[in-house]
């Protein structure tokens, strides 16, 4: 069978703010809006985009923890929220998650080994051997010693919790994993040494990896394709090398400008993105990004922009880089991407 | 002497020797062996270290605020304005801590109050170092969340913290820790859950409230590329203990540690290929749990040699305002 494995069709979710007494009039957080995209076998789709964008949102609705307010997603083709308990018992051995806050995902109560195999004694009986044996191994693949085994996680290192975390996501050696800023607490030799672990895996055992992380470092080293959100929704999509080398999107564009570069004697561009801080409660009219967009035009504050293919192979949301009317003149946004 | 060039008076803290020790069962976990540095008044220091090397230990250790139970400092000093911090009564470390001393800590949610709401938690930290009304510090509470970027800041006041995205939260204590102007705030790994753009203006956020009321930061961050930015001085961690320090330029110039060195490779650099195996440093730390012979870093430091597995190198100087505790410094600095 081909097709992808994952795939997520126009999915939404608002979240309801607040307890309001006139039901009607409860405001919501439109936290994801209106998202497609689909995740081969082995591969990496990355995930960017401003703090409270959605991204873990996304992740959430992914793993079946919080229920869809529209769309859908499909695992192999199935949707996932017609599974049956059965079903969704085996499809949960293949979809683990690391979540973006290890300290509230880790039982206080349990040691580190009790939290590595507890996953793969939902399925399978492990002997006392065993136990030590798999939680052993998985603690050295994410570069810590095995003896940590017997502590708590309040007795570890905020890295060390997130790298337990990681740990835990492995132990069931599942197909897909959702790793929601999975790296950020680490220094960058233990990162280089776990982005080093994820890809060996994905070579030998093909994992796919749905990948949230705000270090577009990190996300261009592994990132096969990636995905760009702006308030809710995806505003570009694209390979890797393409979108690095030329952002279309005029958020994309800013943010890829904004990364800190680690050269003291390199100053970056002062002050990305100005502008007041979008709201998911009152998101803007049209584009939600014009209010901040330096290239907005009329129509950017009326009509939503589409994702409209490119040559190269991405979509892009924007009326003025990637008008929908193939017809529209060249403008000066061809000089401006003409670089 | 090591780095101690500036007067006297322009030092805000001094910590000396700092020793704190986990006990388990059966073991002890000497998380931080002497530890010794100084913030100098308005100036930012950067404080990076494998996963695990005693960041977050050396500012709990600072502010007093290890679990009582399992843990003790058990040698050294924190001078505060030339006080030890270490000497104080209960109540009086209370004061200083949240005011004079605050703190972000790095994981949100082990500081947030699940229950209650975020605009009220900042509003209790605003009225319990000024006497401010109940409205007074609402309303700042409301002022600060705009400051951190939160959009609908007067909704989000009445958010619980499970409500709020990973980044809002980390902002969310952010600005409970600025609400108060404080002397020294330390920052440990306050930006990590933030994408870049918002990172740096809550950077910016800092480097303002730095110029505008002189507050010394000590930054705990692995990310470079924030040291590189933000940091005049760095100290670099290793196995409870600190391998070098120097002046921003100087570390990036020529690290004269093996350690740093190997930070520096390790950092993603798209130039060497995507989807490549990323340079790392092979081996992990030492256990922590067995007093360590010679230095710390021997079992994965290329520049290995007898004498390095004998004895533990100190901190010494190296150059102007830069030192290592290394004893192939010099050869490491001109590799
Ligand atoms: N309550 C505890 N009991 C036992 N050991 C502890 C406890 N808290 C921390 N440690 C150990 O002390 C060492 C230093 O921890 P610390 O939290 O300071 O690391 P860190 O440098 O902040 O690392 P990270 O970058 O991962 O946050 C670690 O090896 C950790 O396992
Ligand atoms: N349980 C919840 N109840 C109400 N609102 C929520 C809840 N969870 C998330 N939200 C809101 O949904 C929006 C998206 O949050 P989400 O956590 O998905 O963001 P994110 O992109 O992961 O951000 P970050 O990078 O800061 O982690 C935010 O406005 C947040 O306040
Ligand atoms: S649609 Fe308009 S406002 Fe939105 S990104 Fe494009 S140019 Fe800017
Ligand atoms: S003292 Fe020796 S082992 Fe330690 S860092 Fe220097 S060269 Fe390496
Ligand atoms: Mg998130
Ligand atoms: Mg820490």
């Amino acid at each position: 069978m081909t097709g992808p494995l994952l795939k997520v069709e126009n999915l939404t979710k608002h979240y309801p703010l607040g307890s309001g007494i006139f039901k009607k009039s409860i405001p919501v957080i439109r936290a994801v809006e209106d998202v497609t995209f689909s995740v081969e076998a082995g591969e990496t789709l990355c995930i960017v985009g401003e703090s409270g964008c959605g991204k873990s949102t996304i992740a959430r609705l992914l793993m079946r923890l919080v229920e869809p307010t529209g769309g859908r997603v499909l695992i192999d083709g199935t949707d996932i929220a017609g599974l049956k308990k059965d079903a969704l018992h085996a499809w949960r051995r293949r979809m683990q998650m690391v979540f973006q806050d290890p300290y509230s995902s880790l039982n206080p109560r349990l040691t580190a080994g009790q939290i590595i195999t507890e996953p793969v004694e939902n399925f399978e009986r492990l002997s006392r051997k065993q136990r030590n044996a798999l939680a052993a191994d998985l603690l050295q693949k994410v570069g810590m010693s095995p003896e940590m085994m017997h502590r708590l996680p309040s007795e570890l290192s905020g890295g060390q919790r997130q790298r337990l975390g990681i740990a835990r996501a492995l132990a069931l050696k599942p197909s897909l994993i959702i790793a929601d800023e999975a790296v950020s607490a680490l220094d960058v030799s233990v990162q280089a040494q776990i982005l080093n672990l994820l890809l060996d895996l994905q070579q030998q055992m093909g994992i796919a990896f749905v990948f949230i992380s705000h270090d577009l470092g990190v996300v261009e080293h592994i990132a096969h394709r990636v995905a760009v959100m702006y308030l809710g929704r995806i505003v570009e999509l694209a390979p890797s090398e393409a979108l690095f080398a030329k952002p279309v999107h005029p958020y994309t564009e800013a943010l890829i400008a904004a990364a800190p570069v680690p050269d003291p004697t390199r100053v970056r561009l002062e002050v990305p993105l100005e502008g007041e801080m979008p709201s998911p409660i009152n998101p803007p009219k049209g584009c939600a990004f014009h209010p901040r967009c330096p290239l907005a035009i009329e129509r950017c504050r009326i009509e939503v922009p589409p994702l409209v293919p490119m040559a190269d192979g991405r979509v892009v949301a924007c009326h003025v880089r990637a008008p929908a009317e193939r017809q529209m003149q060249p403008t000066h946004v061809d000089l401006q991407l003409g670089h | 002497m090591l780095m101690r060039e500036s007067a006297e008076d322009d030092v805000l803290l001094d910590v000396r020797d700092l020793e704190t020790h986990f006990y388990g069962e059966e073991s002890v976990t000497r998380a931080l062996g002497g530890v010794s540095f100084q913030v100098k008044k308005g100036e930012t220091l950067g404080v990076v270290g494998e996963s695990g090397c005693g960041k977050s230990v050396t500012a709990l250790s600072i502010l007093r605020l290890l679990p009582k139970l399992t843990a003790r400092t058990v040698g050294g000093e924190v001078r505060f304005h030339g006080r030890d911090l270490l000497d104080l009564s209960d109540r009086e470390m209370r004061k200083i801590r949240g005011h004079r001393i605050a703190m972000i800590f790095q994981e949100p949610m082990t500081s947030l109050n699940p229950v209650y709401t975020v605009g009220r938690q900042i509003a209790e930290a605003v009225q319990i170092h000024t006497n401010a009304t109940h409205s007074t510090a609402m309303a700042k509470a409301e002022e600060m969340l705009r400051l951190v970027r939160i959009a609908d800041p007067e909704r989000r006041v009445n958010n619980y913290p499970y409500e709020m995205s990973g980044g809002m939260r980390q902002r969310a204590m952010i600005a409970m820790a600025l609400a108060c102007s404080p002397e020294l705030l330390i920052a440990d790994e306050p930006t990590t859950a933030l994408d870049v753009t918002i990172q740096a203006q809550i950077l910016r956020l800092i480097v303002d409230l730095k110029e505008r009321t002189g507050t010394a930061v000590m930054f705990i961050t692995h990310d470079l590329g924030v040291v590189a930015e933000t940091c005049q001085r760095v100290i670099v961690m290793y196995a409870g203990r600190i391998v070098e320090q120097a002046a921003v330029t100087d570390l990036f110039a020529r690290p004269a540690h093996p350690y740093t060195q190997g930070l520096m490779r390790s950092v993603p650099d798209p130039r060497r290929g995507r989807q490549r195996r990323l340079p790392e440093i092979p081996g992990i730390v030492p256990s922590l749990r067995e007093p360590i012979v010679g230095c710390s870093f021997a079992p994965r430091c290329p520049f290995a040699i007898d004498i390095c597995r004998e004895k533990t190198p100190m901190l010494r100087d190296v150059g102007s305002s830069h030192a290592a505790a290394c004893w192939r410094a010099e050869e490491v600095m001109g590799a």
